[in-house]
């Protein structure tokens, strides 16, 4: 179990000071001028060394990214934008940070958009958020006050944070898309190439990182890059926060090392699986666009990017939605599929059409109104969808249901035998055709 | 130069390009939706879905991904793109399946059958049943103007149209809202358009969500006969094809020239069908009594040949209408020099442009594509929009290149891009020559500035004054030099650059179009109508075909034919010489113009040296070469410009004004047809005709 000290987020249950003042008391804005005083080179082969990956869900690693950033100016500005739109179900990790501890993301601006010269840095906050806004304005405002940003501060850089106010769409959650709706317009993500680093916002070099992932890199700096690395295995180090949701006794936010096992997080942070493990039906692991994973396939998973993907499943942001066995799990699914529907902007083919024809299917599928070949055209459908469209929501969309027939196949065979052999009592027979 | 490989088929393509046209280079074919050669990439129908080696493990769309952003192999070789693989075979069937199941099956009452992209990409590219069991999507249709029908089940979302009237039409008036499976394409509040180039959507949309209103359900593209021509609605001369069913047109389809219009017309060239149908003169009629009652040709020609014998040749004149072609001209011109007159005229609105100021000095010179060229651009007396809408798309894909400086003198209006209003008249000009207004620097820093003079500054009693001016201005800013020529003059009638190139203009001692109303005793109307004809006095032979404000005042009507009815040369506004073609017969006894005036030559013991059209070209290429050379400019010399800068003049202190005052209603098929007449109402409007 992650020591208090090792911990990055040290007010993430908003229990203690989160003010400027009770930040610096705690150890954040510690010496933020020296780490600057090291140079770009430093901070971004730093941050590479930690070997810190994106916590926004795809896990791509964070200096590598900043490292695409154009060296020297072109001319045009470059820009840094904080990914705080998060709405994946399951996930509540950036809502924490925003709310109880927005000086760790504050800082973490500062110290990135140092690293690849930007001047300004937006965040982007999710619609539903208002009082985490709030608090974040409150935060920045403060350190504005205080002569930390802004022109001429006392860090010797100048750079100003803007919070952008989203309208609550999941999509604008992906980085393009992000970017188009930061410009005013409408949510839809960009064609790639050209990626962001070359032409992102307003045609500017630009990198989007996740909230999580930039508010901890001025702890990185300031403990060192092999601190971080000490933790977990090799290619999935670090500290993360972990989301617990669903059937465990306690649902939590916590921070935790990279590489602790499922059985240990239920058991240290969410007090137990409701009804003991026999009762665990499956989890998805890391927010909702995550394959669910058998309980069984559960029981000795290592909680890290790696460990998920043995089981077939994915690491996502680490917000893990834990079903007992009260759970209709194709009902569950049925609701992911119906959200996806609900979130796809649209704009190309295989997503805007195939999402409202998967959920279609999944919702006969969940009476057992359905044909069993209908699985294995379902299937197909996924594999329609997933890699053919612009960003990855439609892969998003994809793999829940993916996971579903992978692991509960015969869940649903069930249902279809049991609605077939109850055929007369659902009245079906008696529909007349219009 | 890129060296790729595709399907094994090693080639060099330009770096600028798309995976998608570097497949077309290599002779593999890829279907597509949304992709368009003149639209911004969309990359939303996931068609065009390639495989390429190396990359990532899922195809990518060929329209958005340029072949510089593809790497070679790890010992240097090009890279390789795949269009036959199980992957892309899979990927295609894959998108084709969902582009169908929420697309209704109603090829059978839909208009677009026949020419359908997602009919023919299904039948190539689809696999051959369905798999969707659930209820279609239904969408409501929109009202979005009179011109374009919508059936939004239809629609596939490949926003060509949102692009095309964004970026080359120059409206934000059409978008898609709504997301995901909701997303509906829309105006406003389903309002109607307000573009001139609307009609374009019908021929972009890929299926039959956007179809031709006034052609709905009228006939089957396989039915059609098409006959490629050219348009008369304006100076532009659209390249066109005229799609005929027996003796009816039904429908007009742009073609594609570079030079000219790419692959756009405006409205009018499109929609103008149903006026060739209504309101034609299908027989001669003779004024009995005080009115115009039909009869025989004979007769016809018997009252004319009365009216004109003993009336010497300065009392008879001809007016050449904006509608005729070379040809018809010509005849008219050599039956009055026969008739010994020199009051001829192809200018009814009063323009003071005269052959013998120098071609140059009435050609649009630096050319309809030398628009791209040009780096600074001032407007004078002229709205493009309503003058050539085609030509102002060009203006506009400038503009939106990179900084383009436009400055307008005249009226202030809607020109689908933004531009400096630097004054409404005469007073302007003389600024921007003497340099006091700041944009006179702008035209001389441009390397290639541009000058575009209309109609409504050179139909004024000072016109000619006006057009020395703008001669004087583009010398002063180096807008003529021997490599470009930047004055450019801008037509609104299709006829009137081959009737200048023709000398149809008062010879000495001659009257002019309006001086000929009250100062001749006989006068032939080339389907010209576009004049005031209240104070008339003279015998008029109106030679045309449509019942217009001229057929009304004639003593005398001879049913001609409209521009698809005959085979003729047209000059457009930069000089260019083009041939139209004949889609189909005049109605009833109505004749072809250069027939009705040979046979009207003999009647009046005149006759005209020539018994076919080809006879006629022959004399008319004999005596002006470069009628001969289609598709051709016989450059100006802007040796004649620098005369012209320096004749002077005065000029009246008063604005510039368009001639155009309806855009929707410049002439007598367009007056004819219920389609226009519907446009303009709304346009006089303002668009604010409730949706149904």
């Amino acid at each position: 179990m992650l020591k208090d000290q090792d911990r990055i987020f040290t007010n993430i249950y908003g229990t203690k000071d989160k003010s400027l003042k009770g930040a610096m008391a705690r150890g954040h804005w510690d010496g933020t001028k020296q780490l600057l005083e090291k140079g770009r080179d430093w901070i971004i082969n730093e941050v590479k060394a930690s070997g810190l990956r994106g916590r926004g869900g795809a896990g791509f690693p964070t200096g590598l990214k900043w490292s695409f950033m154009p060296k020297e100016s072109d001319g045009r500005p470059h820009y840094l934008v904080v990914n705080a739109d998060e709405s994946e179900p399951g996930t509540c990790k950036d809502r924490d940070i925003l709310r109880h501890d927005p000086h760790t993301l504050i800082e973490g601006c500062v110290v990135a958009s140092f690293a690849m010269g930007a001047n300004a840095a937006y965040i982007y906050v999710r619609g539903e958020f208002i009082r985490e806004r709030e608090a974040l304005q409150a935060a920045i405002d403060e350190c504005y006050d205080a002569g930390l940003l802004g022109k001429n501060n006392k860090l010797g850089y100048d750079i100003d944070i803007y919070v952008h106010h989203g309208a609550g769409a999941y999509i604008c959650g992906e980085e393009t898309a992000l970017l188009e709706s930061l410009e005013g317009k409408k949510g839809q993500p960009r064609l790639k190439p050209p990626f962001p680093a070359n032409m992102g916002l307003y045609g500017c070099p630009t990198t989007v990182n996740n909230v999580e992932s930039i508010a901890v890199t001025p702890t990185i700096l300031r403990r060192g890059a092999s601190w971080f690395s000490s933790f977990g295995r090799p290619n999935n180090v670090g500290t993360k926060l972990f989301m617990m949701s669903g059937h465990v006794n306690r649902p939590c936010t916590v921070e935790e090392a990279m590489g602790i096992s499922f059985k240990e997080m239920v058991e240290k942070h969410g007090g137990g699986i409701r009804g003991g493990w026999d009762n665990l039906l499956a989890v998805i692991p890391g927010g909702a666009s995550c394959p669910v994973v058998k309980a069984e396939d559960m029981m000795n998973v290592t909680l890290d990017f790696d460990g998920l993907r043995e089981v077939k499943s994915s690491f996502g942001t680490g917000g893990m939605i834990i079903m007992d066995r009260s759970t209709d799990i194709i009902k569950a699914i049925w609701r992911i599929s119906a959200f996806f529907k609900h979130e796809s902007c649209g704009q190309c083919t295989p997503c805007r059409e195939g999402t409202g024809w998967m959920m279609r299917v999944m919702e006969r599928m969940v009476k057992g109104n359905a044909q069993k070949r209908e699985i294995d055209m379902l299937f197909d459908v996924t594999k329609q969808i997933e890699g053919h469209t612009i960003c990855a929501l439609g892969d998003a969309a994809a793999w829940p249901i993916q996971g579903l027939i992978r692991n509960f196949r015969p869940e649903i065979e069930a249902r279809i035998d049991q609605y077939t052999a109850n055929a007369m009592a659902h009245g079906a027979v008696l529909e007349a055709a219009e | 130069m890129a060296k790729l490989k595709v399907d094994g088929k090693e080639i060099e393509v330009p770096d600028h390009f798309t995976l998608l046209q570097a497949c077309e280079e290599a002779g593999a074919e890829v279907p597509r939706f949304c992709f368009h050669e003149r639209l911004s990439v969309a990359g939303n129908c996931r068609m065009c879905l390639v495989e390429v080696k190396g990359g990532p493990p899922k195809p990518a769309a060929s329209c958005a991904m340029g072949v510089r952003d593809l790497r070679p192999g790890p010992n240097g070789e090009p890279p390789e793109v795949f269009t036959t693989t199980p992957m892309v075979k899979k990927a295609r069937e894959g998108v084709m399946e969902f582009l169908l199941i929420n697309h209704p099956l109603d090829c059978p009452i839909c208009d677009q059958g026949g020419e359908c992209d997602l009919q023919d990409q299904a039948m190539a590219f689809g696999i051959d049943s369905s798999r969707y069991a659930e209820n279609k999507r239904a969408v409501e249709d929109k009202y979005i103007g009179p011109l374009v029908k919508t059936i939004m089940n239809r629609c596939i979302h490949c926003t060509r149209c949102v692009r095309f009237t964004t970026e080359v039409a120059g409206i934000t008036e059409l978008g898609l809202i709504g997301r995901g499976e909701d997303a509906e394409i829309t105006t406003y509040l389903e309002q109607a358009m307000t573009s001139e180039l609307q009609g374009n959507v019908v021929d972009l949309c890929p299926v039959g969500a956007l179809t031709s209103k006034p052609f709905a359900f009228t006939a089957r593209p396989w039915e059609l006969n098409k006959t490629e021509s050219i348009d008369v609605m304006d100076a532009v001369g659209s390249a066109i094809r005229v799609d005929t069913r027996g003796r009816e047109v039904m429908r007009i389809l742009p073609r594609v020239n570079e030079e000219i219009n790419e692959e756009w017309i405006s409205d009018k060239t499109r929609f103008i069908w149903d006026g060739l149908k209504t309101q034609r003169l299908d027989r001669p009629y003779v004024r009995k009594d005080g009115r115009l009652q039909p009869a025989s040709w004979a007769d016809a020609f018997g009252a004319i040949k009365a009216a004109v014998a003993g009336k010497p040749g300065d009392r008879i004149g001809a007016i050449a209408g904006d509608l005729a072609s070379v040809e018809e001209i010509y005849a008219l011109r050599e039956l009055m020099t026969a008739l010994g007159s020199k009051n001829i005229d192809c200018r009814q609105d009063g323009s003071v442009l005269d052959p013998s100021l120098g071609r140059a000095s009435y050609l649009f010179n630096p050319t309809i594509e030398g628009i791209e060229q040009a780096d600074a651009l001032l407007i004078v007396g002229a709205n493009p929009r309503l003058e050539a809408a085609v030509l102002n798309a060009r203006i506009r894909k400038r503009w939106r290149m990179d900084n383009f400086p436009i400055g307008v003198i005249g009226v202030e209006g809607e020109l689908r891009y933004d531009y400096d209003y630097l004054g409404a008249g005469t007073d302007t000009l003389s600024a921007l020559i003497d340099g006091s207004l700041s944009f006179a620097e702008k035209l001389k820093k441009a390397e290639r500035p541009m000058i575009i003079v209309g109609q409504g500054a050179l139909s004024r009693a000072d016109g000619l004054a006006v057009l020395s001016a703008v001669a004087n201005l583009a010398e002063s800013v180096g807008a003529v030099t021997a490599d470009w020529n930047g004055l450019a003059v801008l037509h609104t009638a299709a006829a009137r650059v081959g009737g200048l190139d023709l000398g149809f203009v008062p010879g000495e001692g001659g009257k002019t179009a309006a001086e000929m109303l009250t100062g001749t005793d006989v006068l032939f109307l080339l389907g010209a109508d576009e004049m005031d004809f209240s104070n008339k006095t003279a015998f008029t032979v109106y030679i045309g075909s449509h019942g217009d404000n001229a057929a009304h005042v004639a003593d005398v009507i001879l049913p001609g034919a409209t521009y698809t009815e005959k085979s003729g040369t047209w000059v457009n506004t930069e000089g260019r010489v083009q041939l139209g073609n004949r889609a189909g017969f005049a109605p009833g006894d109505a004749r072809e113009d250069w027939a009705i005036l040979r046979a009207l030559s003999d009647v009046l013991g005149k006759k005209l040296p020539f018994d076919s059209l080809v006879q006629l070209r022959a004399k008319l290429h004999a005596a002006h070469p470069h009628f001969a050379a289609i598709d051709e400019i016989a450059a100006g010399d802007i040796a004649d410009l620098s005369a012209l800068a320096k004749k002077g003049g005065t000029m009246a202190n008063s604005g510039f004004a368009s001639p155009i005052k309806d855009f929707y209603l410049t002439n007598p098929i367009a007056r004819a047809s219920a389609v226009m007449a519907e446009c303009s109402a709304l346009a006089r409007n303002n668009f604010k005709a409730a949706a149904e």
